[in-house]
């Protein structure tokens, strides 16, 4: 019993950093109809300027300048390279995307070197006891941030101005535009939002452990996330990233002892099985949107 | 008052749809713009509220007025900030969207009298507010067409532009989108009406211009325009001798070079 506490623990601390990462690509998805593949480098340059700040400033304060940072970078790679696109096939754009990462992180691998960089968390591997479990301090962190950014994004889509706008933007470019909304400008908002919170759950992958040249790899489990979740649902990102953890930490408690036959470390690739699953049953993802459509 | 004079538009540089449209909207009437399909109505509503871009469009003669202010080129944002609210054919309501959220996104150039606007708005249409919480998708047509109209009033505009309001709806609805129009009008929102619906169009209009082919051929008071017999006969359907001949069309496209 004990175990399969500590599993879910495990599960839905990692599972909270998929979920952010996922919400990452759902925000941008929803404003330009394209899964953004630069996220990865964008998480990778947030952690690292965080292990840059963090012996400066703290790193409760490393976190929200980097977040800042990287949005503006984000902000700024929407003006540059997406907003030309527009009205170009969404496979062009995605290419474009994937160049982005590419070359990022050749820009970020300077900054990181050789070994492996703490991002100068306060947590490390250390415990606190809760009900008598041993619990990582970090997942806990990790947890509190996934409710708190997903409760600011759930509040400024339903109920601000501009959350609104980007939401109308998202449906029907043209109509939004006639009501007034600058639509250009909330694809910008919604890279700058994106490469933000991509740049927060980078903090929060390095917590524990660092972050090294392959740690973006980590960003590509939010891919069966959004999958999971159906790519048009924040709420389903987070669902779908919870869940991604949840089933990597099963696995990796569980399987060498149930499915030995599967091979180590087969819980790095179970995420993709659970996307299988899940496009099998519900092909729109578990809370992806079939369009309303009056005929 | 809104003006344009000579507007020529091309659209992807090669296909001209407007060749030389003049015509004037004055303040506090309701202007109706009547012409077959592909006659430029809708491009020239395009034009007025900046979308001409998104369509591969560009003004390439002529220009477009407010209160003498040049206002083409303008982005549509500004359009709508400078008082001109466009209803795009079709309804395009945000499905997904509730009713109130459909309008509040019309709210987004004017925040601070949102909540102004909402009521006045769902006074004129009590329909929307027995339904503000229900997704917009749902909506009946006529209901969607009022939401429509609603979402736009939200930006307080001076000009309201509505394209083919009566698009795919009852006749019976097309009667109350009427009354609601020349309601709005009213209270003191200027209507430039495009329509098919000639009839529908004419009875509540001041003043109405005829639009074939991207050029104005007609542009009289709506009342004389009700009176004329090639109106009648094409626009109307009120023929004489039932079925038009192809010599009767043929007569006609004659005299519509006199008057071209």
């Amino acid at each position: 019993m004990r175990d399969v506490l500590l599993t879910v623990v495990r599960g839905l601390g990692f599972g909270s950093v998929y979920a952010l990462l996922a919400v990452s690509f759902v925000i941008i998805y929803k404003s330009s109809k394209v899964v953004s593949f630069a996220q990865p480098a964008l998480m990778l340059a947030g952690a690292v300027l965080v292990s840059y700040l963090a012996g400066p400033v703290g790193f409760y304060l490393a976190v929200p300048l980097a977040a800042i940072a990287i949005a503006m970078l984000g902000w700024g790679l929407e003006r540059t390279t997406i907003r030309p696109m527009i009205g170009r096939p969404v496979f062009v754009v995605a290419i474009i995307t994937l160049g982005l990462d590419i070359a990022i992180r050749v820009v970020v691998n300077v900054f990181i070197g050789p070994d492996v960089r703490n991002v100068g968390d306060p947590w490390g591997l250390s415990t606190v006891d809760v009900l008598g479990l041993p619990v990582q301090e970090r997942y806990i962190a990790m947890a509190v941030v996934l409710l708190v950014v997903g409760a600011g994004l759930f509040a400024f889509f339903r109920y601000s101005r501009y959350g609104l706008a980007m939401r109308a933007s998202s449906l029907d470019q043209e109509t939004a535009l006639v009501q007034g909304v600058p639509v250009g400008s909330m694809t910008a908002l919604a890279w700058a939002m994106a490469a933000g919170i991509a740049a927060v759950a980078g903090a929060f992958v390095g917590a524990g452990g660092g972050v090294d040249q392959s740690t973006w790899v980590i960003a590509l489990k939010a891919l069966p996330a959004i999958i999971i979740g159906g790519l048009d649902s924040i709420g389903g990102a987070v669902v779908g990233g919870l869940l991604v953890g949840l089933v990597e930490s099963f696995f990796a408690t569980y399987q060498g002892e149930y499915l030995p036959f599967l091979g180590q470390n087969f819980s790095l690739v179970s995420p993709y099985v659970l996307l299988l699953v899940v496009l099998l049953v519900r092909p729109y993802g578990l809370f992806g949107t079939r369009e309303v459509e009056r005929v | 008052m809104l003006a344009v004079s000579n507007l020529e538009v091309v659209y992807d540089d090669v296909v001209l749809v407007l060749r030389g449209v003049s015509l004037e909207v004055p303040d506090g009437k309701i202007v109706g713009l009547l012409g077959a399909n592909g006659a430029g109505k809708t491009t020239l509503l395009r034009a007025l509220s900046g979308l001409l871009d998104i369509h591969h469009g560009a003004v390439t003669r002529g220009q477009i007025t407010l209160d003498g202010e040049r206002i083409d080129h303008l982005d549509p944002q500004q359009v709508v900030a400078r008082g001109i609210s466009q209803v795009l054919e079709g309804r395009r309501v945000f499905g997904e969207f509730s009713v109130e959220e459909n309008l509040r996104v019309g709210a987004h150039t004017r925040p601070k009298d949102r909540a102004a606007n909402l009521e006045r708005v769902y006074d004129l249409f009590p329909r929307l507010l027995e339904r503000r919480t229900q997704a917009a998708g749902y909506l009946s047509g006529g209901e969607q067409q009022m939401l429509a109209m609603g979402r736009a009033m939200m930006s307080s505009p001076r000009y309201l532009l509505l394209d083919e309001p009566s698009l795919g709806l009852a006749p019976q609805l097309v009667g109350s989108i009427r009354d609601l129009i020349s309601q709005i009008n009213e209270q003191g929102t200027t209507v430039l009406l495009v329509e098919q619906n000639a009839s529908m169009a004419l009875s509540i209009s001041d003043h109405g211009y005829v639009l074939e082919t991207g050029r104005v051929v007609m542009d009289k008071p709506a009342q004389e325009l009700l009176d004329d017999s090639d109106i009648q006969e094409f626009y109307l359907g009120l023929g004489a001798e039932g079925e038009r001949s192809f010599r009767d069309v043929k007569h006609y496209k004659r005299r519509k070079r006199w008057l071209s």
